[in-house]
Order: C-alpha cells, then sequence, then structure tokens
C-alpha cells in the first residue's frame, strides 16, 4: 500500500512535549505531517478511553509523550500514566489488539529532535503495518 | 440446626446484628442470597458447593446498609472482597461480623486485623487450572485472541448484569450513564461492547479480588473472568502486589515506584 497516508494522533503533555513539538518547529525541522497533536494537561489525564476513542474516529496509530521520569510538572502524573499503560498494553494485547500501533515515549521540552524522529519512526511504522482497518471494522450504528 | 444457622440464630437472638446475609436454597440447583432478619429464619440458612455468590455486593447497597449492622456468610474470595472494600474506605472496622463456616464451627470476625489473618491463611493464588488456561492464550497469536474475544463480545448485551453483581462497581454514577460526552454507547454493537468490556476490566486492574460473579452473572456466558485474571497476573508481576491482602493497601493503580518498568517506553 504505497499511497497509504496514516493518522496518527500524538496525546501529549502540555509541559514537556507539548514545548518539544513547538521546538520542533521553531527549530524548522522537517517530520512526518501525519501526526495530529492533542495537548493534555499531564500524562496523568490520558484515560486509556481516550486511546479507544482515537481508534474508534479513524486513528491507525496512536503516540504518547510527556515528561521523563522526575520532570512531571505535577510531580508524579507520569508515574502514574506509566502504571495505567503498563495494564492497558497487557490487557489490549490479551484482546488482541496490536499493542505496536500505541507509542510511548517521554519526550522533554529542550528534544525537539527526539520529538521529530519519534514521529518519524512511528509514522514509517504504522505505514508499514496498513490502515487499522481491524478496529475501524468494529465501528456500528452512527458511532464516528 | 448446624453450626452456621445456630450462630445465626443466636446472633439474631442477642440483636448483636440486625440481618446475617447467606444463601437459601434457590430454583435450579442453585442456592440465592438470603436475608435472615428474624431468629426462628435462621434454619432455611444452607452452606454448601452451590453456594458461590459474593455476597460482599449487598453491603454497598444503600438499602441493606439501612438494614443495620450484618454479619455475612463469607467464602475465601469474599473475604479478600471485604479487605479490598476497607482499603477503598468502603467497609468501617467492627461495622460487619464476617461468618466464616469451617470443619470445627463457623468463625466470627469483625476486625480487620481477623479478617488479615484469615485472608493470609488460605490459598489466595490462581489455581493451576487458571493459570494454564491464561497460558494458552498467551500461545495462541494476535489474530487468534482477536477472533475468539470479538466472537464472545458480539453476545454482550450491554445489561451490565456483570457490573451489578461486582461488589467492587459501586461508583452510584458509573461512566457507561454518562452521556455528555457518551464515552460507551448505548447500543450492544461491536465496538461499544469492546469499549465497554475494557473499560470494566480496566476499572477492576488492581482491585478485582477473583470471585467470578461477573461471569456467573452473564446471561450470554462471557468469560469475563479471564480478562480479570489477566490484569490480577500483570499487576503481581509488574507491581509485585494483591488486592484484598490487607485493609490498608496502597491501590496498584493508584501509586507508583520510580523504578516501575517502562522497557516499552522510548
Amino acid at each position: 500500500m504505497p499511497d497509504f497516508q496514516p493518522k496518527i494522533v500524538a496525546f501529549v503533555c502540555n509541559w514537556c512535549t507539548y514545548a518539544g513539538a513547538d521546538l520542533t518547529g521553531t527549530s524548522r525541522m522537517k517530520y512526518s505531517p501525519q501526526v495530529s497533536i492533542i495537548r493534555f494537561p499531564c500524562t496523568g489525564r490520558i484515560d486509556f478511553m481516550l486511546l479507544l476513542k482515537a481508534f474508534a474516529s479513524g486513528a491507525d496509530g496512536i503516540i504518547v509523550s510527556g515528561c521523563h521520569p522526575n520532570d512531571c510538572h505535577y510531580s508524579s502524573g507520569n508515574f502514574h500514566a506509566r502504571r495505567r499503560w503498563i495494564i492497558f498494553r497487557g490487557l489490549l494485547d490479551f484482546l488482541g489488539i496490536d499493542v505496536s500501533r500505541v507509542q510511548f515515549s517521554w519526550v522533554s521540552a529542550a528534544e525537539g529532535a527526539k520529538w521529530a524522529q519519534l514521529v518519524n519512526e512511528t509514522s514509517e511504522r504504522i505505514r508499514e503495518l496498513g490502515p487499522f482497518t481491524g478496529y475501524q471494522r468494529l465501528r456500528g450504528l452512527g458511532v464516528g | 440446626m448446624n453450626a452456621l444457622q445456630e450462630k445465626a440464630r443466636e446472633l439474631l437472638a442477642t440483636k448483636t446484628v440486625r440481618v446475617v446475609i447467606g444463601y437459601g436454597p434457590g430454583s435450579g440447583g442453585q442456592a440465592r442470597a438470603l436475608f435472615v432478619r428474624e431468629a426462628a429464619q435462621a434454619r432455611e440458612l444452607i452452606f454448601d458447593e452451590t453456594c458461590l455468590q459474593n455476597l460482599a455486593v449487598y453491603l454497598m447497597k444503600p438499602d441493606v446498609r439501612q438494614l443495620g449492622k450484618a454479619a455475612l456468610v463469607a467464602r475465601p474470595a469474599t473475604l479478600r472482597t471485604l479487605l479490598q472494600l476497607a482499603a477503598e474506605n468502603q467497609l468501617e472496622e467492627n461495622s460487619l461480623l464476617a461468618l466464616v463456616p469451617g470443619a470445627d464451627g463457623v468463625l466470627s470476625l469483625s476486625t480487620f486485623s481477623a479478617l488479615e489473618a484469615q485472608v493470609a491463611s488460605q490459598d489466595n493464588e490462581l489455581s493451576v487450572a487458571e493459570k494454564s488456561e491464561l497460558e494458552k492464550f498467551a500461545a495462541m497469536g494476535l489474530d487468534a485472541r482477536r477472533e475468539f474475544w470479538q466472537e464472545q463480545f458480539s453476545r454482550c448485551l450491554k445489561c451490565y448484569a456483570c457490573r451489578a453483581a461486582c461488589p467492587l462497581c459501586y461508583c452510584t454514577r458509573c461512566t457507561v450513564e454518562c452521556n455528555q460526552p457518551q464515552w460507551i454507547p448505548v447500543p450492544a454493537h461491536d465496538l461499544g461492547n469492546l469499549e465497554w468490556n475494557v473499560m470494566r476490566a480496566m476499572h477492576l486492574a488492581g482491585r478485582c479480588t477473583n470471585c467470578g460473579d461477573c461471569s456467573r452473572a452473564c446471561p450470554v456466558g462471557i468469560p469475563l473472568y479471564l480478562l480479570n485474571q489477566k490484569l490480577i497476573l500483570d499487576v503481581s508481576a509488574n507491581f509485585n502486589s494483591r488486592s484484598g491482602m490487607t485493609a490498608k493497601a496502597d491501590h496498584s493503580l493508584s501509586t507508583f515506584k520510580p523504578d516501575d518498568p517502562e522497557d516499552f517506553i522510548k
């Protein structure tokens, strides 16, 4: 599927990764345009249901990124989020949903280059995996 | 009168408790919950291999709490549930008596330390059969697992019997009743069924005490216990914790350790 342009949703925290992605832009680094960034106050705010809703709305891949451990603006939001992701990944895998479509990462406000690389790599991997038709087929009556 | 009936009669006659929640004979060879409020009625209590329900589910109901102090016939999973409820500040110490029928009479436990000691003395691990069933899934491969669960969830009616039967699903307002936004679609289609079952399992992660009542309550026989047991093993492997062991537990998902595993995070 050479023409496939994946839709990637990035859930990022306001304090580190959003600022890091901003740095990528202000540094004029070019990176994959397939990503749509959604800004959250903290990775601790990113409910697992939001990830499911992104897939249900047609996302082919998801990036979740926030502050490095010990750098959380609210001191422990990313630690709590990490536990949630550990459990959530295990559950998705158990249900037969490909967890390689969800990329978790820590990107600080100074890591503009890391953000560009992360998006490029994820975008390339999702392009190889193809559209997430298995999940999108689940969409039933009037659910977009 | 057997020891349990005698104990219940005595507790009610002395007004130590106002209600004994136990098992009585039901239809179809199954036991049903029995609320004994008169000493004379205590002779209807039974306790045998058909008595499977986790009666702790009733403790969370306001109309049961209104009845006054209760004694509760407790199986091993029920005792874990009581400790988990205590850890979640849903149960006051000495606010109820847990009646544990055994070979040499009926134990009557009311303090958290007594409950903890009783739980510590029983087998709380997943059985060998339960573990081997989960291992079978791990060996199945991603696509086979997806097909299995899609087939299972396609039968889900969204009746929420699993939620009603669960003593730890005690929120007065559940996410499925929230409609701004509508987190869980109302119709029972494949997407909504998947989302509901993922959410139910996630909200019980690190809390479920493996009583199995969700699966028993399911009218279409979805093996929900598999999801719960998978999460119990994951929580134990990653965070070295187990729900329902103490009355002062740190819930696995509302605490953290700085060195939690993160090999999947770039």
